[in-house]
């Protein structure tokens, strides 16, 4: 060790600008982060300006989309793409509850860390292999089981049967919400056992030892006090299911229709951009496309921010 | 207290038990669901003309070798660039920038570059690089794949550097040794582990992204090497084939899956024996 750093040391090769020097290095890569989103806004926006000066504020809400004509809007992607992340929410919040009360609260030591690994790889697992899981698997599984007993008995109902109308496609909204759902899984779960660990004991153990259950203890002592935390991570979550792309483009359908039924075809912004972008002819198409994305830039940075501010809040509690 | 109060009590806590118990059941299966039809497709389309045969025009015999070289090529080149770039900006926030609002301010916007939707950095680079350009290329696609990288790299960076101790720094300061000489011969080796499983979470991460390569690399049936034009990789060969009509293409785009896959969950296993080792030897 001293051998090889001491005559290290003793040359003063960079002399005085050495440090001021490797300080500017390093700041100009940091400011770089800061170069890059606002080099993403700039490009989205600049591409974004031929269709947003020829269809104005009416595209926000127009679901036509025909490309021969060149009327565009942009109703039914925004509208897939709140849908499905609705459903995702859904169904993972009250999963990821679950799993991260079971491995904070019950779940014996030797098991907390292989099973923290497994949800990192659910995790890691890209997009696209969920994709083709659904599509191929779970699509054919939901037509032949599920979709069916949805329409028999929901879709009878009165009101909510709109929702549930329609020929079991295994393709569509309901698809795609479930497969977002097993996608954010582990990001949300994550966060809630983290921010569930910051829970002082002395807090759970009183609790206990006036002779709460495990469930009051989670649902009076450890979710009031890591409100904040649990939102951000359930935000988390939602950021991710908005701008998940490659998974949905398997599942959705394609079709730019806005429609009560959940089990029918629809589109996501991304899953419009995935399947048309390259595809685009002409100026107003492909600059339609990326209005598209500038908006779901926009809705995802300021979910993201929300959730970042909610988890800083909480750890500036958990610090002090 | 009452009895029937306490029977209650008990009861719901054993019914909220018996959901957390059904959920994480749940998860579990979820994911072995998705291992084991990765395995039971992909193994048909493993053999020898997988790694040694181009892809093929629908009906013939192929595999998936310029596409396995591709996304080794691009995997590489944008880890090589993101890499270094993330590092650098992970210690000027570690080390230079600790407690100063412009570092909170930059951490902050790292975070939501972390999260951005990945298809919304493919539509940046086809502005800045594919436009400009007038083709496709591997650059712009390395290029997208290193912009993803730098928020992972520089995320797990600054978090190593601030496990060092600061004793260290001290004795190296005390020692005369200036500041840029403390980082990068003393907090670099310290915190050498973690910063290299970060890299290798973010390989992890960039070898299966599919939709910022969409409109930058695009795809390429052939074996090319030039990094001025589209070259075939891994995830939009699996996009493309995947929702073909031709069943050799399917069964190709399962291989490719259980290939990339594979791959990817070594790597994290890896980096997570790396992170386990390191933080027991200490």
């Amino acid at each position: 060790m001293t051998a090889a750093i001491l005559p290290a040391l003793r040359k003063p090769r960079l002399g005085r600008f050495g440090d001021p020097a490797f300080r500017a290095l390093t700041s100009a890569f940091a400011l770089l982060v800061l170069v890059i989103l606002g080099g993403i806004v700039a490009a989205l926006a600049r591409g974004a300006l031929p269709a947003l000066a020829k269809f104005g504020l009416p595209f926000l809400a127009s679901a036509a989309w025909n490309p021969v004509k060149e009327n565009f809007g942009a109703a039914a992607p925004i509208y897939g793409t709140l849908v499905t992340s609705a459903i995702a929410m859904l169904v993972a919040i009250p999963l990821a509850f679950g799993i991260a009360l079971f491995i904070t609260e019950l779940c014996p030591a030797w098991l907390k860390r292989p099973l923290g690994t497994m949800i990192e790889l659910l995790a890691a697992i890209p997009s696209i292999i969920y994709g083709i899981w659904g599509l191929f698997v779970f699509a054919p599984f939901l037509q032949a089981h599920l979709e069916p007993a949805i329409i028999a008995s929901l879709g009878a109902l009165p009101g909510i049967g709109a929702l549930f109308a329609g020929p079991p496609l295994g393709i569509g909204l309901l698809t795609a919400g479930l497969i977002l759902a097993i996608m954010v899984l582990p990001f949300i779960t994550a966060v809630m056992r983290d921010v569930f660990a910051t829970v002082p004991a002395i807090l759970r153990e009183s609790a206990y030892g006036i002779g709460a259950t495990t469930f009051e203890v989670v649902w009076r002592v450890v979710l009031p006090y890591t409100r904040t935390g649990v939102l951000g991570g359930i935000m988390l979550g939602l950021g991710r299911a908005l701008g998940e792309t490659m998974a949905v483009t398997f599942v959705i359908g394609n079709a730019h229709r806005i429609q009560a039924s959940l089990l029918q075809p629809g589109t996501t912004i991304s899953a419009a951009l995935a399947n048309e972008f390259t595809e685009a002819v002409g100026d107003i198409y492909t600059s339609s496309l990326i209005a598209l994305g500038l908006i779901l830039f926009i809705i995802t940075a300021i979910v993201l921010a929300l959730a970042k501010l909610m988890l800083i809040r909480l750890e500036a509690r958990a610090g002090a | 207290m009452s009895a029937a109060l306490y029977v209650r009590r008990r009861r719901r806590n054993a019914f909220v038990i018996g959901l957390a118990v059904a959920a994480t059941t749940l998860g579990i299966l979820w994911l072995a669901l998705i291992l084991f039809a990765l395995l039971r497709n992909g193994i048909a389309a493993l053999g020898p003309d997988l790694f040694l045969r181009m892809t093929p025009p629908p009906g013939s015999k192929g595999g998936l070798l310029n596409a396995i070289a591709g996304s080794l090529v691009l995997t590489l080149v944008g880890t090589a660039a993101g890499a270094p770039a993330g590092i650098l900006a992970g210690t000027f926030l570690a080390e230079y920038g600790r407690g100063s609002r412009l570092a909170a301010v930059l951490r902050f916007l790292n975070d939501i570059l972390l999260s951005a939707p990945s298809i919304i950095i493919g539509l940046f680079i086809y502005a800045v690089m594919v436009l400009p350009m007038g083709h496709f290329s591997a650059w712009a696609g390395a290029a997208a794949l290193a912009i993803i990288t730098i928020p992972v790299v520089l995320r797990t960076t600054e978090d190593m550097l601030g496990l060092v101790p600061a004793a260290l720094r001290e004795a190296a300061a005390a020692l005369g040794a200036p500041r840029w000489k403390v980082i990068v011969i003393v907090a670099y080796r310290a915190a050498l582990q973690g910063m290299v499983t970060g890299v290798m979470l973010a390989v992890a991460r960039i070898a299966g992204e599919t939709a910022p390569l969409l409109f930058t690399v695009l795809n390429n049936q052939f074996w090319s090497t030039d990094m001025n034009a589209p070259m075939a990789n891994l995830p939009v060969v699996i996009f493309q084939f995947a929702l073909s009509p031709y069943a050799d293409w399917q069964r190709l785009a399962w291989g490719g899956a259980l290939l990339i896959t594979a791959t990817i969950l070594l790597l994290n296993i890896a980096a997570h024996l790396i992170a386990a080792r390191s933080s027991s030897s200490r």
